[in-house]
């Protein structure tokens, strides 16, 4: 470690680290020894892995009917995990569904984050009218519960895989919003802070160089518990027949079409289930991990 | 003291302002002539501009957003073009039946999740701590749908113990033991996820104030560990887990979406879903405004009833 923190002080002499490598490795320490946050995220690269690779590893093809056999039960022979109503096999519409379900439930999160930090280091750094302004317009938002949200600006937009990633997207803002400017609040009157403004920063450096790197790991640590429960949120809307549209493989949409033949075979539902509880599992593991690796405070 | 209940109440103002306007401007955003949908294809020039008159659609967006507010604070959110009835009319009765499920789902989650999060605080660091811990992060992260599902499959189709679809059962007497039976599993699908946050931080907030002097004083003074969580922690615990009872709510109107799909009740929110996929931009645009409306009013509740209870959360 201590050859890593030379050669980056040589090759960037005079530049000042941004966080500082001591601080970095040490939350790396704390994070890797939490064996919770260590299965999250062996659970993660299985299921995220198997959603990338799925050309390779799917026994069969997800869209066609495999087998002559429909509604097969758990255990048949070539169908690990039986066939639906189509007579699909499960276990491979399960994986290439991996590709659908963990992408809307990770870009909304995502790109709400990347919004977020704009407009609450903004209106934090800014503060007055602007602070005003933007906090105002979004306390508006609060005023829906989140999923109902989300369905009713589908319902104006149009279903469909698109327009669902938008919808949670544009409903998260307004919470990670609240956690940018309550962490730009916290650090801004900060000593440090005043220092370089004394010492003639820019309003632009003021906000990158000092600002930005202490307002990014609660955002960090926020967002990633924010992508389990959106998993299962945009689960729920492909559930509901508003987001990824059929024959796409995913998650919510198996269970979905499992749910009409409920009487007959339950694991089409079920299984597809399971999966979307470990996975949203999962994504917290690694969101209290990091909680705990970045925010001293919150460690036992 | 009245002066925060009359700031907080000042302060919905804007709130309910900007719902309204958000409201209103996602209709105006509907890509597409309303005219012309509504009078077809071959609708000529002048009759499309007679229709758009009558409508007041020619008129500046303050003017229609101010004669919307105007009708809307009257009661009269519109016809639907689908089911071709006032908008109030389809969706009061429907509202009455969310109050039903949301209120016994609520209880049920606030009930639940606080008798466990006491239990596993009572016993910390046991096996009946670390299993109803463990129980509530799974159960945590149940997709509702999927849960309402699991309890059909359980309780309806391999027990036959109870009703899985609707309200009322078609040859049942309609009273209140029917409605009973079949509120009992959505009820308890809607509730577990809320309910299993409730738990958790019922535990936090008792293991809290089970670490302060005084409940050592109390235990020193050989008082029964009954007395002491029941007289002495649950009295100072209770005001947060009031508020964090609160802020579930509106996950809990969330969730309760999905198990009106799920079980058939028929309420606001599987009239929204419905009305979203036929489209129906007028029901929507009321059940959002109904939604809206009632959890800023139940959030306005949880804050007084709070500030009630709990002396140190009042302005000095």
């Amino acid at each position: 470690m201590a050859t890593t923190s030379t050669a980056l002080t040589v090759t960037r002499a005079g530049a000042r680290p941004r966080l500082r490598s001591g601080a970095l490795a040490q939350s790396a320490r704390v994070f890797a020894r939490d064996r919770q946050a260590m299965v999250g995220l062996l659970i993660i690269a299985i299921v995220g892995g198997a959603a990338l690779a799925a050309p390779l590893i799917s026994p069969w093809d997800p869209l066609t009917s495999a087998s002559v056999e429909r509604l097969s039960p758990i255990g048949t022979p070539g169908h690990v995990l039986g066939t639906d109503e189509q007579g699909r096999d499960i276990l491979s519409r399960l994986i290439w569904g991996g590709r659908a379900s963990l992408l809307v439930g990770i870009l909304p999160t995502v790109t709400a984050g990347v919004v977020a930090l704009g407009l609450g280091l903004l209106a934090g750094y800014l503060g007055g009218a602007v602070d005003h302004v933007i906090m105002r317009a979004l306390d508006v938002f609060f005023a829906f519960p989140l999923v109902l949200l989300a369905i009713a600006i589908v319902g104006v937009i149009g279903p469909g895989m698109g327009n669902q990633m938008f919808a949670l997207a544009v409903v998260l803002v307004p919470y990670s919003t609240r956690v940018v400017r309550t962490a730009t609040l916290s650090v801004k009157p900060l000593e440090f802070v005043e220092a370089a403004r004394a010492l003639g920063a820019s309003g632009g450096r003021l906000v990158g160089r000092h600002l930005l790197p202490n307002v990014l790991p609660p955002l960090l640590v926020y967002t990633s518990t924010l992508v389990g429960m959106m998993i299962v949120a945009s689960a729920g809307l492909s559930f509901l027949g508003l987001g990824v549209q059929p024959p796409t493989p995913d998650w919510g949409v198996m269970v979905g079409n499992g749910r009409l033949v409920l009487y007959r075979a339950a694991h089409v539902a079920t299984i597809p289930g399971i999966v979307i509880v470990v996975a949203a599992l999962a994504f917290n593991f690694v969101g209290d991990g990091l909680r705990e690796a970045l925010d001293p405070r919150a460690r036992r | 003291m009245i002066v925060y209940v009359l700031q907080r109440l000042l302060g919905l103002v804007p709130v309910l302002f900007g719902i309204t306007v958000v409201i209103f401007l996602t209709m105006k955003l509907i890509p597409g002539d309303v005219a012309r949908a509504l009078l077809g294809p071959m609708a000529n020039d002048q009759s499309l501009a007679q229709l758009r008159h009558a409508l007041g659609l020619d008129q500046a967006i303050h003017v229609q957003y101010a004669k919307w507010l105007w009708r809307a604070l009257h009661g009269d959110l519109g016809l639907s073009p689908i089911v071709h009835k006032p908008v109030v009319e389809l969706l009061l009765p429907k509202f009455g039946n969310t109050l039903i499920l949301a209120g016994a789902s609520f209880g049920l989650a606030v009930v639940g999740g606080v008798a466990v999060g006491v239990l596993a605080a009572s016993r910390q660091q046991t096996m009946v701590d670390r299993a109803s811990m463990g129980a509530s992060l799974v159960i945590g992260n149940m997709p509702p749908f999927w849960l309402g599902l699991v309890l059909i499959v359980f309780f309806a189709i391999d027990l036959r113990w109870l009703p899985s679809l609707g309200m009322y059962s078609s040859r049942g007497d309609g009273g209140f033991s029917d409605l009973l039976a079949h509120l009992i599993m959505p009820a308890i699908a809607t509730a577990a996820a809320p309910g299993a946050i409730i738990a958790r931080m019922t535990r936090a907030s008792v293991l809290e104030i089970l670490g302060q002097d005084y409940i050592k004083v109390a235990r020193s003074k050989g008082l029964p560990e009954r007395a002491v969580l029941g007289l002495h922690a649950l009295r100072v615990a209770w005001p947060p887990i009031l508020t964090i009872s609160g802020l579930q709510l509106g996950y809990l109107l969330g969730g309760a979406v999905f198990t009106e799909e799920v079980f058939g009740w028929p309420g606001l929110g599987r009239q929204l879903v419905s009305s979203v996929i036929a489209r129906d931009v007028q029901a929507v645009q009321g059940a959002a405004l109904f939604i809206a409306l009632s959890f800023v009013m139940v959030n306005l509740v949880v804050d007084l009833l709070n500030l009630y209870l709990d002396p140190r959360s009042r302005p000095a």
